[in-house]
């Protein structure tokens, strides 16, 4: 499953990002690594972008990034 | 190497210290965004400025001076922008990663690194305080928001957190001034025992890891674009890094609070709400434009009011003449012109500034980001087009967060169609002239319809020119997004006061030099040449003397090329004028008019005076519709010397600006044309 189909307030685990050069390297440099808790919080009103809790901060992103985040629910 | 590194220290530091004392130390404050940087830096210096929460806010690096102890003169405190990474993705962040690497042209590297850190936020944070750590200078952390921490059931081992990370760290309350002192004990006593720079290679610190004897199987992150060839191999030093720091934090934090929603997210629901959202974000510009416009009226008036006194009272009290003429003709009435529109962009500033301290301008911009990419654009410009509307100045500098150059040239150049509070002047003086007390559905004033019209017009030549801009000659695949929505915070009232002041007195500054040298000039411009008819009556000899000035030879240069905009030559000079900066006309038109010429004349105010010029045939030359053609004509042409000066800055070349000022011009001719001679045809006058 990826971050942007993830359903609201549900807690996941990030798998890994793929997405390469440094908009990727930036989405973990923000903390999206592999093994971090993850929560969607909402989408702004015209659907993009979503906010995200991401070790205990809010970050915004759009679907498109959102998609290259690959989740793990569960456990 | 470490060992041999400490042993050189002990045997130096003897000596140097005393070197040290006497030569003014550098120290350098540093960060992510919105970790409390500013603030401290505020509470450090004394010299309060900004703080913002939206993410690079702080784009100017800013210097103080920092009293560390009493016996040692003042250090150099510099207040970097915030950054994430040392690998740097926006303009912002270079500029802070060449100061902390001591790469910039004029840069030596700093005595030591104040390293700001969030407390509520630690991981993240610690993950660009571990790379400044690994460059091996002379580093203290800064752990700020440490009262939020405790409320939010966070326990800071601060000892172990700082054996962890090898560097003293301390905890602070910039607001309360908590532990402040101790933070220059810290920096003092580090650079006591550290007194020679070492010329590391930084940056590139073979594996050495963080310090502390932890072996580290680190390297540095990639700080420059040329670095960024391997990325799988980034992204396992990344991964590694943050394990890394997990482990430091798990280790020295307890915490006792999981999961809950705070306090944020609760606002959160009801301000980027599917449909609550948008509606708040219109009541709060609503609110805005709202509260300029009739909160400011009043001591506007006032301060019209005492100026036109002023120059009264000089010309009974002066003998006539060419000196008497210069002070009240040029210098009260031009300063006092300009002077009256101060309360209006104190409001707006202020409002910005609570705008942005609260944290509300992150959700404006997550709320508008779908929006500003139908344009081609990026939430992230939203605020610096919003800051526009105070002045685009500091607007075109916001721009530097967004990370995409043509997405920020982009920005730059529809930065100016936001109708900034040079304009306000222009457009109260027209309302009050010709559309004053008129009212729409009986309760909204006419004017404020047709401000708010105004600033939406500009909103929407700005979104078509960005449409085409990017489409054509900026053309770029759309950048990604991705911003922190830092925690609300209730602004800090002093911050807010501060900020006020210095926009304030950046604008007075403005006011009293440019403006002042301009109304001088302007006023010989009309003064001069002298003679030609010797006036029999004051007011018409007054009024033959400006016609066959500099200013109104210039002016009927230009007449045949504006008559079509419904303007003459006397507006031709305030045009002229005005390119050096819009609120000029107001001082021009008073001049040119005579305004405050004698305390009998009945047209002593400049509104009455437009409402009273006629035409040689005798109809009145200034009507509603010559008022909206002037009014989009300044809406849309680019006649501000420091918005040219700034994007010549921004953009490193004379090609946009000067591409700006052209392409401004020629929209604002074709919609006032279009204005004035549609406006006839459809029988409005």
């Amino acid at each position: 499953m990826t971050l942007d189909t993830m359903p609201k307030d549900v807690t996941a685990r990030v798998a890994s990002v793929e997405m390469n050069g440094a908009h990727g390297l930036r989405l973990m440099e923000m903390g999206l690594v592999p093994g971090a808790p993850v929560r969607v919080v909402k989408a702004a009103p015209l659907g993009d972008p979503i906010q995200v809790c991401i070790r205990n901060y809010h970050l915004a992103l759009r679907r498109v990034e959102a998609q290259a985040i690959e989740v793990t629910l569960g456990e | 190497m470490s060992a041999i590194l400490d042993t050189l220290v002990i045997e130096q530091s003897a000596l140097p210290a005393e070197a040290n004392r006497a030569r003014e130390l550098t120290i350098v404050v540093a960060g992510n965004p919105n970790a409390g940087k500013t603030s401290l830096f505020n509470s450090l210096t004394g010299l309060r400025q900004k703080v913002a929460n939206y993410p690079g806010v702080t784009v100017e690096s800013k210097m103080g001076q920092w009293t560390l102890s009493p016996e040692l003169p003042p250090a150099r405190l510099i207040d970097l922008p915030g950054l994430y990474s040392l690998a740097a993705t926006s303009l912002d962040e270079e500029i802070a990663r060449d100061v902390l690497l001591g790469r910039g042209p004029k840069s030596r590297s700093a005595d030591a690194i104040i390293v700001v850190v969030d407390a509520t936020n630690l991981v993240r944070n610690l993950y660009l305080a571990t790379q400044l750590i690994e460059t091996k200078q002379p580093i203290v952390i800064a752990l700020t928001m440490f009262d939020l921490a405790e409320r939010g059931k966070l326990k800071i081992d601060v000892e172990k957190l700082s054996d962890a990370l090898g560097v003293p760290v301390v905890p602070v309350v910039a607001k309360q001034r908590r532990g402040l002192g101790d933070l220059a004990n810290r920096v003092l006593n580090l650079i006591e025992t550290l007194p020679m720079r070492f010329p590391l290679p930084l940056g590139e610190g073979q594996g050495e890891g963080l310090r502390g004897g932890r072996p580290s199987t680190l390297s540095p992150l990639p700080t420059g674009e040329g670095d960024r060839a391997d990325w799988k191999d980034h992204q396992t030093k990344l991964i590694k890094r943050y394990a890394l720091i997990e482990r430091i934090v798990s280790d020295a934090v307890e915490s006792t609070d999981e999961g809950k929603p705070g306090i944020s997210e609760r606002i959160d629901r009801v301000v980027t709400h599917k449909i609550l959202g948008p509606v708040v974000l219109i009541v709060v510009m609503l609110l805005v434009f709202q509260a300029i416009f009739s909160w400011a009226s009043l001591p506007m008036s006032l301060i019209d009011n005492v100026f036109s006194a002023l120059g009264d009272a000089v010309r009974a009290h002066l003998p006539a003449g060419i000196f008497t003429d210069l002070l009240t003709d040029g210098i009260i009435a031009g300063v006092g012109g300009v002077l009256a529109f101060l309360p209006q962009i104190l409001l707006l500033f202020l409002f910005i500034s609570i705008l942005e301290d609260s944290g509300y301008m992150a959700r404006a911009a997550f709320l508008m980001d779908r929006l500003m990419r139908a344009v081609g654009l990026h939430g992230k410009a939203f605020v610096p087009l919003l800051s526009s509307f105070a002045c685009a100045v500091p607007g075109i500098m916001a721009t530097r967060t967004i990370e995409n150059p043509k997405d920020r040239i982009a920005t730059i150049m529809i930065a100016p169609f936001m109708s900034c509070s040079a304009r306000l002047p222009v457009y109260t003086l027209m309302i009050a002239a010709f559309f004053s007390g008129r009212k729409v559905l009986g309760v909204i004033s006419l004017g404020a319809v047709i401000i708010l019209a105004m600033y939406i017009l500009g909103i929407a030549v700005a979104i078509v020119v960005a449409w085409i801009l990017k489409h054509t000659i900026l053309n770029a695949p759309p950048p990604p997004f991705v911003m922190e929505l830092p925690p609300y915070r209730v602004p800090d009232f002093g911050n807010v006061g501060h900020a006020l002041f210095s926009r304030c007195s950046i604008f007075l500054k403005r006011a009293g030099t440019v403006i002042l040298a301009i109304s001088i000039l302007l006023w010989a411009l009309m003064a001069f040449p002298r003679g030609g008819s010797a006036p029999s009556s004051p007011d018409g000899g007054k009024a033959v003397q400006i016609e066959n000035s500099f200013a109104g030879r210039a002016g009927r240069l230009i007449e045949p090329a504006i008559k079509p905009l419904g303007f003459d030559w006397k507006i031709g000079i305030g045009l002229i004028s005005s390119f050096a900066a819009r609120e000029t006309i107001i001082s021009t038109l008073s001049i040119v008019y005579n305004v405050g010429e004698s305390p009998e004349n009945k047209s002593s105010s400049l509104v009455d005076a437009l409402r009273n010029a006629k035409r040689t045939d005798g109809s009145p030359l200034w009507t509603p519709l010559v008022g909206l053609s002037l009014m989009i004509f300044f809406l849309l042409a680019c006649q501000c010397m420091s918005t040219v000066a700034i994007v010549r800055r921004e953009t490193n070349s004379w090609r946009w600006p000067i591409f700006m000022v052209s392409y401004m011009l020629v929209l604002a001719y074709v919609a006032s044309f279009i204005t004035y001679q549609g406006g006839h045809l459809l029988g409005f006058s």
